[in-house]
């Protein structure tokens, strides 16, 4: 189970939070175009290992948060707040 | 010892011998023999450097998709690729449902071909899977929801599938272990697909080995693709832990990590993977001899012939790529289980697994060229890989023989959701942790 | 057997207390403290149960959960519950248990044919036959093999079966799981530094190995009264823990019995969910099996287990036991029973010049080394062994009642492995060790090949430093000062896997799985362990091959000619024994299992009479009647045409929305524009998914410059404000926008109806309500009767109508005063029949018709879309398959016969292509001012069909129903009386 520390709350477990997905990719501008669109609400990267994500805190301060996971092994290497920028680990080899 | 003769075509290169015909007689004759004169179910070969076909996955699809190439398209210049051992992967991990109830005619089709493949596999494929096509059943608890049920039972109806309505009454004296009342929500009644059942999942993916090695296919276990070689505009061969393989045509069929391997070409998918989890019990004496769904929650259940009760939820709800239960869920289907069946309270459940899936943007699966030519995906099989097995290894075997689609599977192409005809079942909207 | 069998006392036992039971009809009697198997020994039974396949008599095996065969039915008031465990349950007075897996009897079980017939039916068979005639699967060969398959019974499928159970979360620094010697030092260590500790074990008792050595007693109970003084420590007997799950977080099982269970009202259960910043495992290692011809007679045991027995329980096992062993370990049960009094032990080492073997024999002990079993000789029970040297030559039988066996020792590995633990091969144990990364947790003591007592108890003490280290203890408060009994000098394990012989040499005595069955598998290509397994159903019993899983892997490693640390053993998987569903469960079930959301006024719609449905959490009033049928609801919703009628609403999602912002941010949710809303207008708005798909609809008001309130329908109440949510911080944090739902804090009311205005006139005093004053889609805040609440101009009937809202708590009070005011013109309350009969004539859409797969311009609200700037699903919803001709669109239909039924979920078809199916019936109502019955329905192409009649098919009815296609919009297509 995964148990995530929401800066405003402190660690919870994952049935608090709603996923919402790929935090890697913005919305386009409104004039960027259909195959922009249709990238940013259907293509994923989808990697095994480190995952940039939304998880919204519905259960507590209702906070959208960003967090870095890794999607193998399920260790959390940072949460922070929507606005925040994160930077993914490098992965060794590939 | 002489084995009965093999109707199958001569193997074209099976490296081991042939493990001949299987009959209640040659079991009999074995054991007079002490069981010595079997061979192996499927010859373990060792990849050459080129084939026509390279089918990267040794799971259900990618050794349907062979077996058809070689049986049914006359294609036997096929390699299948499988990092591990096969067959352990989601058609060794599922629940081992079969069935065709779906909401979208072109998915009610497809599904509903698979499931006559399923019925004449057996005899095929010489391989008991234990089909068994005991029913499934959906019960319902809304007015909402039997309008919604009501409407996909009248559709399989039209298109010739079979489909019953159940009064709660009917509910109850076919699972005498649902409590009709159960405290929270009241089951209504149920649709039954009589035709829909379970299959030994592990069976499935021997029978299509042995099948498709006795018809010339190579099965290379232990071989894992690392790259993916391709000119400017078409695949030209894998890279391998056994070194290079090259192919005019290569089949993704590793739904789970499709994009991984996809990614090895240069392509993003409109797949995200998560984890579906199983669970087994003790094994007790026959109580259900049906496939019962809840319909106020994520609890599906059947019992084996083992004895065990099968049995799962939903998904967790994000990415993953951990092929392992998680507690919360485990927690949900328990509350479930114990509600819509208090009589199994006491009974034990001896295992938790799970099983990584490609969940796609819109709920339905992938059968389809891709951008690169040469490189055709069988991908994107959300809940439904299992009971698709036979459909999709017919239909991607069509694909790559043909270089078209199969008439079941054109609406399975990858440019619905650019072109806005996305298959979305439940109408979740592209969001693979909500479908 | 002679004599009884009991001979000692036991650690556990009070023979002071007898305790009666019956096993399959016969009384027997034991002594508080036993579990059903030690009492049956003690009672002299061998012969408890038969295997899964062959039916083969089996005794038992083990002393705990491990056990493979002593699988028995309780019958209880309840009903019966299978498979419990012989060697782990509790006896208690009046315990009824029968065998399982027999008939008629244990003692003559007719399916015992099957072990003649096995060489026929060996692993897999069933892969290879019953294919022909096709047909015969189902109604044939399958109930056959599913009648011979299954243990226990369950003939509990009616009623309530006692499902009391709980869940219970447990925080601690650290969970130390085991509490032999490692977990007991190790936790009392940790405690004592003033670290919260859970130590959670199995066993009924803490000690483990320190149970079973006299020299040990003192240290046990002083170390368990040391931990029972730490405040901080909470030791948990009974507590197995099932699975690790990652991030500290672990799921255990606690087993209330006897006078616990019986204070908490019968609980038997407990799930402890045990949040811990470290884990230390300490789970001790499992003794394995020998496979050789005759290891599953009844008698055959493992020497641990009948050490066990004796000292726990006092209870011999026999009185001319022989062993089988290969590990100078092992021979502590030889002496403790030689020291019991046994005078006729034999021991047959596998190993030669042992210095167990050397001490045994200056005990008087006859030693026997070099050789192996090679048969069991007795027919239902050991009367004998038969010898040989492992090149099978010198053959010589020895008489015995018992074959007390021993093939060494498994680390316990699994929980480890579920943490990621690589296993790997110890050549000195002959078994695997867990490699756990160091962040994962720690192994200590036999969990990690560490045997020996002494040797464990500093192995826990190390384990305990490092860990204190981690969390700030750099140096630990200072141990017991015990002295440790000293750990015996031993040879090396002889590894022994199976004697080849002829017979039957089981590596899983459940399934029944041979030997031969893993060389069949091999032979056959399932010659990967996980192949293996899944072919010949080795390790996947309740017991999930605890004694003889690896036994299994050698012979498969034997088979291929690899080393065993290459072959490996099937990965661990939860859960570590098997757990009740009940259990897991714990008490959020049947009326808990989801919370129940109740209107405001659900008491008031109770007393007057409503039936309720549950949509989701909510519980709302159907229609306020028990009566069924559609009378009642034609009559709410005539109320609604002819006069006035109030509904409530409060299920409505409620959003408020502030900030400068606000108007801007509302675009980009909205498909349509708010910015241009006027304060004191509401305006019906539609949102979209980003992919262009309606999501949800509702009205909104401005209620301020910067002030908004969001209307979302009720089953999208929280997927709503979810999706706003999501989009004002992830996509738009630089507006400054305030949410919040206020969902839960307004009653809300419709009153509807063309004397709807007179009755909202007479509780409202500070509302000039006439049409020009509050025309259509006005919002206002206003005092309804004495109450500072909100009154919203708009109407989901198609009538005249407002909406009151007012905090929730005062609901009841404005409700009561709406009745009042509306007495005069004969006001009704309606449920939601009637709210959807009235919503269906007049075209209104609900989830029935925007279920996700629909467009705004599929439901006729294309135009509804702002050309000039973004919105959430703008791009996408242009899209050609967005607009492509065969898109089902919103249509109403009527039966042409008027005196026919709608079904919803009909398929509409033409007459001359029943079976293509064109669209569906998506709501259905007969109608109030109508002809018969009206329905809306998805068409393709329908807003340009030319058709005008077509058949509602529904096969599921035997139903098929000229239908025209009519105008969503069926009364008052003109809107004429909302203005009104």
């Amino acid at each position: 189970m995964l148990r995530i520390r929401c800066p405003w709350c402190g660690e919870r477990d994952e049935t608090e939070f709603r996923y919402r997905g790929d935090a890697s990719q913005s919305r386009p501008a409104a004039d960027a175009g259909l195959e922009a669109f249709s990238a940013y609400v259907y293509e994923r990267k989808n990697p095994r290992g480190w995952h940039l994500e939304w998880w919204l805190h519905v259960g507590g301060c209702r906070r959208l948060l960003k967090l870095v996971r890794h999607t193998l092994t399920h260790e959390i290497r940072w949460v922070g707040n929507a606005e925040d920028q994160a930077s993914l680990p490098r992965e060794p080899g590939r | 010892m002489t084995a009965v003769p093999n109707p199958e075509p001569v193997p074209a290169r099976a490296d081991g011998e042939s493990s001949g015909r299987y009959s209640g007689w040659r079991l009999l004759t074995e054991g007079l023999a002490g069981q010595r004169g079997w061979r192996r179910a499927w010859a373990k070969a060792t990849p050459r450097p080129r084939y026509r076909v390279v089918i990267v996955g040794g799971g259900g699809h990618g050794l349907a998709t062979a077996y058809y190439l070689a049986s049914e398209y006359g294609i036997r210049d096929v390699a299948v690729l499988e990092k591990g051992p096969i067959g352990l992967g989601n058609v060794g991990r599922n629940t081992t449902i079969i069935r065709s109830n779906y909401f979208l005619p072109d998915n009610i089709r497809f599904y509903d071909y698979s499931l006559q493949l399923w019925e004449g596999l057996e005899r095929r494929l010489n391989f008991n899977a234990m089909v068994s096509q005991r029913g499934t059943l959906n019960l319902f608890h809304t007015e909402a929801q039997r309008d919604l049920f009501t409407r996909r039972a009248n559709l399989m109806r039209l298109l010739g599938v079979g489909a019953v309505r159940l009064s709660r009454e009917a509910v109850k004296g076919m699972v005498p272990l649902v409590d009709l009342d159960n405290g929270r929500y009241p089951v209504l009644g149920g649709f039954l697909q009589p035709r829909g059942g379970t299959v030994r999942h592990d069976a499935v993916a021997w029978g299509y080995a042995r099948a498709a090695s006795q018809a010339g296919v190579d099965i290379i276990e232990h071989c894992e693709v690392t790259g993916m070689r391709r000119d400017a505009r078409r695949v030209t061969g894998v890279d391998t832990t056994r070194g290079l393989i090259e192919a005019d045509t290569i089949c993704l069929a590793v739904a789970g990590h499709s994009s991984q391997l996809a990614a090895m070409a240069g392509l993003t998918l409109p797949i995200e993977t998560h984890v579906l989890q199983a669970f087994v019990s003790e094994a007790i004496k026959p109580v259900l001899d049906v496939v019962v769904t809840y319909g106020a929650g994520h609890f599906y259940i059947s019992q084996s012939d083992k004895g065990g009760l099968v049995f799962g939820g939903a998904i967790d709800g994000y990415n993953t790529y951990a092929q392992r239960g998680t507690l919360p869920v485990a927690e949900e289907v328990a509350m479930e289980a114990v509600t819509l069946m208090p009589g199994l309270a006491r009974v034990k459940v001896l295992r938790q697994w799970g099983g990584v899936m490609d969940m796609s943007m819109d709920g339905s699966p992938i059968i389809s060229k891709t951008p690169i030519d040469g490189l055709i995906l069988n991908g994107g099989w959300c809940y439904g890989g299992f009971k698709a097995i036979p459909a999709g290894g017919m239909c991607t075997a069509h694909l790559i023989a043909r270089d078209a689609a199969h008439p079941l599977a054109a609406h399975l192409d990858l440019g619905r959701f650019a072109a806005g005809r996305t298959l979305d079942e439940r109408g979740a909207g592209p969001f693979p942790y909500a479908h | 057997m002679q004599g009884p069998a009991r001979i000692a006392e036991g650690l556990l036992t009070d023979a002071a207390r007898p305790l009666g039971f019956r096993f399959d009809g016969q009384r027997m009697q034991g002594v508080a403290g036993d579990t059903l198997a030690s009492a049956l020994l003690a009672n002299g039974r061998r012969l408890v149960g038969r295997s899964f396949k062959y039916h083969r008599p089996r005794g038992i095996v083990t002393a705990g959960p491990e056990e493979p065969c002593a699988l028995v039915d309780v019958i209880g008031a309840g009903g019966r519950e299978p498979n419990h465990l012989a060697t782990t349950l509790a006896l208690y007075q009046d315990l009824v248990a029968e065998s399982q897996n027999r008939w008629p009897s244990l003692g003559f079980d007719v399916m015992a044919l099957n072990d003649r017939i096995a060489r026929f039916i060996p692993a897999g068979f069933y892969y290879k036959t019953f294919m022909a005639p096709g047909w015969a699967w189902e109604p044939l060969y399958e109930p056959l093999i599913r009648h011979a398959a299954g243990l226990g019974r369950l003939d509990a499928i009616v009623g309530e079966h006692a499902a009391l159970a709980e869940t219970v979360h447990d925080h601690a620094d650290v969970l130390v799981v085991g509490a032999g010697v490692a977990g007991l030092t190790a936790a009392h260590r940790l405690g004592a530094s003033g670290l919260r500790v859970v130590l959670a074990e199995q066993d009924t008792v803490l000690g483990g190995g320190a149970l079973l050595d006299a020299r040990w007693a003192e240290w046990r109970e002083t170390t368990c009264d040391a931990l029972a003084g730490l405040p901080r420590v909470h030791c948990l007997a009974r507590t197995t823990v099932l699975g690790a799950y990652g991030h500290g977080v672990f799921a255990a099982l606690e087993t209330l019995a006897g006078a616990d269970a019986a204070n908490l009202g019968r609980l038997r259960e407990r799930l402890r969910i045990i949040r811990a910043r470290r884990v230390i495992f300490a789970t001790g290692a499992i003794e394995r099996l020998i496979a050789f011809p005759g290891n599953d007679l009844p008698g055959v045991m493992l020497a641990g287990a009948a050490l066990g027995y004796l000292r726990r329980y006092g209870v011999a096992v026999g009185r001319q036991p022989a062993f089988f062993l290969n590990t100078d370990q092992a021979y502590e049960s030889v002496f403790a029973l030689a020291g019991a009094g046994i005078e006729r032990v034999g021991v047959i080492d596998v190993r030669s010049g042992s210095l167990a073997a050397e001490r045994a024999r200056v005990l008087g002990i006859e030693v026997h080394e070099g050789v192996v079993v090679e048969a069991v000789i007795g027919r239902g029970a050991v009367g004998g062994v038969r010898v040989a040297n492992r090149d099978g030559s010198q053959r010589r039988e020895f008489e015995a009642d018992s074959l007390l066996i021993s093939g060494g020792y498994c680390p316990a590995t699994a929980l480890a492995s579920q943490l990621g633990a690589a296993l790997k091969w110890q050549d000195a144990i002959a078994a695997f060790t867990p490699e756990l990364a160091p962040a994962a947790g720690r192994v200590a003591g036999a969990a990690r090949g560490v045997f020996g007592l002494a040797a464990a108890a500093r192995n826990g003490e190390a384990a305990a430093r490092v860990i204190g280290a981690e969390l700030g203890h750099a140096s630990l408060a200072a141990g017991l000062e015990l002295a440790l009994p000293p750990d015996a000098e031993a040879t090396p394990i002889g590894a022994l896997w199976e004697v080849q012989a002829r017979g039957k040499a089981f590596v899983d005595l459940q399934n029944d799985v041979t030997a031969a069955d893993v060389r069949l598998a091999q032979l056959e290509g399932y010659e990967h362990v996980e192949h293996m397994k899944r072919y010949t159903t080795h390790g996947m019993a309740t017991d999930q091959g605890r004694i003889g899983g690896l036994v299994g892997s050698a012979v498969l490693a034997q088979a291929r000619g690899l080393p065993l640390a290459e072959v490996g053993q099937p990965k661990a998987r939860p859960y570590a024994q098997p757990v009740p569903l009940a259990a897991l469960a714990g008490s959020e079930v049947r009326q808990h299992l989801k919370p129940k959301r109740r209107l405001p006024l659900h008491d008031w719609h109770e007393a007057a009479g409503a039936s309720f449905v549950t949509t989701g959490l909510w519980l709302r009033p159907l229609v306020y009647s028990r009566q069924s049928g559609w009378q009642p609801v034609l009559r709410e919703a005539r109320a609604v045409r002819t006069s006035v009628g109030v509904t409530d609403v409060s299920t409505l999602g409620k959003i408020d929305v502030q900030g400068p912002d606000a108007a801007k941010f509302l675009d980009f949710i909205y498909a349509n524009t708010f910015s241009t809303l006027a304060v004191g207008r509401s305006r019906y708005g539609i949102m979209l998914r980003e992919d262009g798909m309606l999501l949800d609809d509702g009205t909104t008001s401005r209620l301020a410059q910067q002030h908004f309130l969001v209307t979302t329908t009720t089953a999208n109440a929280a997927a709503v404000l979810e999706h706003i949510e999501f989009h004002l911080q992830a996509v738009c944090p630089q507006f400054d926008v305030l949410l919040s739902d206020v969902g839960d804090q307004w009653a809300q009311f419709a009153i509807a109806g063309p004397r709807s205005r007179e009755v909202v006139t007479a509780l409202v005093a500070d509302l000039d309500l006439s049409g020009q004053a509050f025309p259509f889609m006005a919002a206002s805040a206003a005092t309804i009767a004495g109450v500072a609440g909100r009154v919203f101009r708009i109407s989901f009937s198609g009538e005249l109508a407002y909406e009151l809202a007012v905090p929730a708590r005062h609901g009841l009070q404005v409700w009561l005063a709406v009745l009042a005011a509306g007495r005069p013109f004969g006001i009704r309350p309606y449920g939601l029949d009637a709210l959807n009969t009235l919503r269906i004539e007049k075209g209104h859409v609900t989830g029935a018709e925007m279920n996700g797969n629909t467009s705004a311009d599929d439901l006729g609200f294309g135009r509804m879309l702002k050309p000039q700037a973004d919105f959430i699903g703008r791009e996408l919803s242009q899209r050609a398959g967005l607009h492509a001709p065969d898109r089902l669109q919103l249509v109403g239909v009527r039966p042409v016969n008027r005196k026919r039924r709608l079904r919803n979920g009909a398929h509409l078809v033409a007459a001359k292509a029943r079976t293509v199916s064109l669209g569906y019936v998506t709501s259905s109502t007969p109608s109030t001012e109508l002809e018969g019955w009206v329905g809306l329905a998805l068409l393709e192409g329908g807003r340009h069909c030319r058709v005008q009649r077509l058949l509602a098919s529904s096969p599921v009815h035997n139903e098929a129903t000229e239908v025209e296609i009519v105008s969503p919009h069926m009364i008052d297509p003109e809107n004429v009386r909302v203005r009104a």
